[in-house]
């Protein structure tokens, strides 16, 4: 059993959540994430790190609300525990010193980008933020990033904060400008993948963490697999990061997809099942 | 591992058993018919997942029990990788003395109602029992281990062992399926305080997440568990050694001897086009979300899986025989073994291939799958097979199929799971500095200790075979246990 021991509302949508996890908190770098069961009933689902506080012994998880698993655990409280925290998981980030680095991040998103582009800043890198979201509401962690990033472009899609427009359109103003020597591209997978397509018309090399549906996220059941540069990769211990230019996007996206009717199921049962 | 004759003879030699066997003729033992096991019928057993064998009852047992003839050179126990004294607990089972068989069991066996279900015995045992050689069919060995356990169980008076000197010194096991859980057992009847690390959020690897419901009922799982808490063995569960914890991690807590049972957990695929597509799982995946994760009481557990009408399994060894008997619990209009030699090379136990059969499963023999068709969701809806013949034999001894070109067919699919097969996890043996592993990344061991290449490591199980059986982990897990017992007390005498 692992104690939520800070909640706080980042948007509609989005909670953030400090969970007691001390092995985890010790061990996890940038990048990892972990498998959590909210009850014993409860899917096992994998959420990305967004911070770690090793002398409070405490992971930092920011979720939003999907579908029933992602409810569930919103609404969970301080005091109240979650079943099962298993970590870290996945490769951690290769953070390197190569000069200027575009972290792009797209809804929550932001919240597994914020620990890598805090680690390439403090490897020495130019840090870049391009951030998005719907509108202002969503956006997240927005202070977070501008406190440490040398530069930060927010991108709404109706215009209420910062540029209006999709967030490639801020990518590629920055690419358009000046030499970017990586670009982390973490959000949705369609963002992903548009992210991944202009990168690549201005060779920069580019990095996306990719959130598949897993089970046991070992290794076990393949359930999270891709295809990365026409190989099969499984995302749990192959990943979570893949060099974007060569992830199959449109074959993932079918992929997450495959319990569509299910989800749907259980989320109308669940909703009923709340006062 | 050698059989200690003395104390077999010892046991057969008691007044009780003499006159027990003396009792009854051997000739008129050998005339009794071998017990059949009762079953649900395959109509009522299909609806649900309730346990198919349903178990002797005491007269059946004790009829059963008396065909054995309690030779004076056991032949079965040779069949046997964790040694069973097996003529002495079948007495005591003659002899109605049923807690005393289950002790019998336990004293070699830490989790005889697994092995009472899972074990293929009629490879084992029973294929050394004397009635061979007289061409008669051999004691029902199996059946009988599983109803003493399951009578102690049911009676509620689980004996323990008892352990004369608890050293207190600490060992641990990576990995909770039934390799580790043997060696655990075991180092704590030698007084060690022994702890279990677990992955996942549930105990006893491949016996949770991999065999069904059907053939290993979880609550007995649980309770052969219960049994090893009883004995004084921690478990510790969502630890991911390597990973949560390393190696170094554990020895500076002050663990001094290990055992890894980290398993065959890393799933196969073919490697075909439209090996993605959605509705084709692996046979670990498919099995995991059922009976890990209870998927076929979606919704009311969280976790779902595809429910498929037309169910290909590809493959023909007990896993693929487990899933294929899963989707046609799950409602499956048409499930079918796809494999790609003939019904005689199949890995499975003859007792899986004949209850999938009489669940309606139909066999494609000889036939493989190379390629799988998706709609425009990415959802599998037809797989191109191609049918194949049988050449020499290979390195396994079984002829090898070979392709008969031309022969490729369409076959309409809904759902697909790849049984061929798993691979060692590669998480622990890279991770820990030393081991030594082999191209097929299984560690290697010294074959008599179980010893790796780390003098204060010992591995057991698939993680060092590849793939294999239940019981052959478990007597890896004793052996190791003997080793690391032997190791520690060498070292520094046992404190």
């Amino acid at each position: 059993m692992n104690k939520i021991v800070e909640k706080e509302v980042l948007s509609e949508n989005v909670v953030k959540l400090v969970v007691e996890a001390p092995l985890v908190s010790r061990k996890q770098r940038p990048g990892q994430f972990v498998i959590v069961r909210t009850d014993e009933k409860g899917e096992r689902i994998p959420l990305t790190i967004a911070d770690a506080d090793p002398d409070r012994g405490t992971i930092t998880l920011i979720i939003q609300k999907v579908g029933t698993s992602s409810h569930k655990i919103t609404r969970l409280n301080p005091g109240e525990s979650l079943s099962d925290v298993s970590g870290p998981l996945g490769r951690a980030t290769h953070v390197e010193t190569l000069g200027t680095v575009l972290a792009c991040g797209g809804g929550v998103g932001i919240a597994p980008l914020y620990p890598i582009a805090r680690a390439f800043k403090q490897a020495g890198n130019r840090l870049i933020a391009v951030l998005g979201a719907r509108n202002r509401e969503l956006l997240i962690l927005e202070k977070e990033m501008a406190a440490f990033a040398d530069e930060t472009i927010i991108m709404t899609d109706d215009g209420s904060h910062g540029n209006k427009g999709v967030i490639t359109v801020g990518i590629e103003e920055v690419l358009k400008r000046e030499a970017v020597h990586l670009a982390v591209a973490i959000g949705p997978a369609v963002m992903m993948k548009f992210t991944a397509l202009l990168t690549k018309r201005y060779n920069v090399p580019t990095i996306a963490s990719l959130n598949t549906i897993m089970v046991d996220g070992t290794g076990m059941c393949g359930a999270c697999r891709v295809s990365v540069g026409g190989k099969t990769r499984f995302v749990c211990v192959d990943g979570p990061e893949f060099d974007a230019h060569q992830i199959d996007f449109d074959e993932m996206i079918k992929r997450l997809n495959t319990y569509r009717a299910e989800e749907k199921v259980s989320f109308d049962g669940y909703m009923r099942s709340q006062p | 591992m050698p059989v200690d004759h003395q104390e077999l003879n010892a046991d057969r030699n008691q007044g009780w058993r003499s006159e027990l066997r003396g009792r009854i003729s051997a000739k008129e033992r050998s005339a009794l018919p071998r017990v059949k096991m009762p079953e649900l019928a395959p109509m009522e057993r299909i609806l649900g997942f309730l346990e198919v064998n349903v178990g002797l009852n005491e007269e059946a047992a004790v009829l059963e029990a008396r065909r054995c003839l309690d030779c004076s050179a056991p032949t079965c126990i040779s069949g046997c990788p964790v040694n069973i004294n097996i003529p002495g607990f079948i007495k005591r089972i003659e002899n109605r003395d049923f807690s005393g068989a289950a002790r019998k069991l336990k004293e070699t066996n830490a989790l005889p109602a697994v092995c009472g279900r899972v074990c293929p015995q009629e490879s084992q045992c029973e294929a050394q029992c004397v009635y061979q050689k007289m061409k008669k069919p051999p004691v029902a060995i199996g059946y009988l281990e599983r109803f003493a356990s399951d009578c102690e169980r049911l009676a509620g008076n689980i004996s323990l062992p008892l352990i004369e000197k608890k050293s207190g010194v600490r060992v641990a096991a990576i990995g909770s399926g039934p390799a580790s859980l043997t060696f655990a057992g075991e180092m704590a009847k030698n007084g060690y305080a022994v702890t279990v690390f677990e992955a996942l959020h549930e105990l006893a690897g491949v016996l949770s997440y991999g065999i069904p419901e059907f053939r290993l009922p979880k609550s007995i799982v649980r309770s052969e568990i219960a049994y090893l808490e009883a004995l004084g063995v921690a478990f510790e569960r969502n630890v991911v050694v390597g990973k949560t914890l390393t190696l170094d991690d554990l020895r500076e807590k002050g663990f001094r001897g290990f055992f890894i049972g980290s398993g065959a957990g890393l799933p196969k695929f073919m490697n075909i086009p439209g090996e993605n597509s959605i509705g084709i799982y692996s046979s670990n995946e498919y099995l995991t979300r059922v009976n890990l994760m209870k998927a076929y009481q979606f919704p009311s557990y969280d976790t779902p899986i595809v429910r498929g009408k037309r169910v290909a399994v590809i493959g023909g060894g007990n896993t693929a025989m487990d899933s294929v008997r899963t989707a046609v619990r799950l409602g499956a209009e048409k499930a079918m073994i796809v494999y790609r030699r003939s019904e005689q090379e199949m890995p499975a136990r003859i007792e899986e291939v004949h209850h999938a059969k009489e669940e309606g499963v139909e066999f494609l023999t000889l036939t493989n799958p190379i390629e799988y068709f998706a709609d425009s969701d990415g959802r599998v809806k037809q797989m191109k097979v191609q049918k194949m013949g049988l050449g020499a034999a290979d390195d396994s001894g079984r002829r090898r199929p070979v392709v008969i070109e031309g022969s490729e067919y369409m076959i309409d699919v809904d759902t697909v799971v790849v049984g061929v097969g798993t691979d060692p996890n590669p998480l622990i043996p890279q991770t820990i500095q030393g081991l030594e592993v082999t191209k097929w990344r299984t560690i290697v061991v010294n074959e008599e200790t179980m010893q790796t290449a780390v003098p204060d490591i010992f591995a057991g199980g698939d993680i060092v075979r590849g793939g294999a059986t239940v019981i052959l982990a478990m007597g890896d897990g004793k052996r190791a246990a003997e080793s690391l017992h032997a190791y520690l007390t060498d070292k520094d005498g046992g404190r």
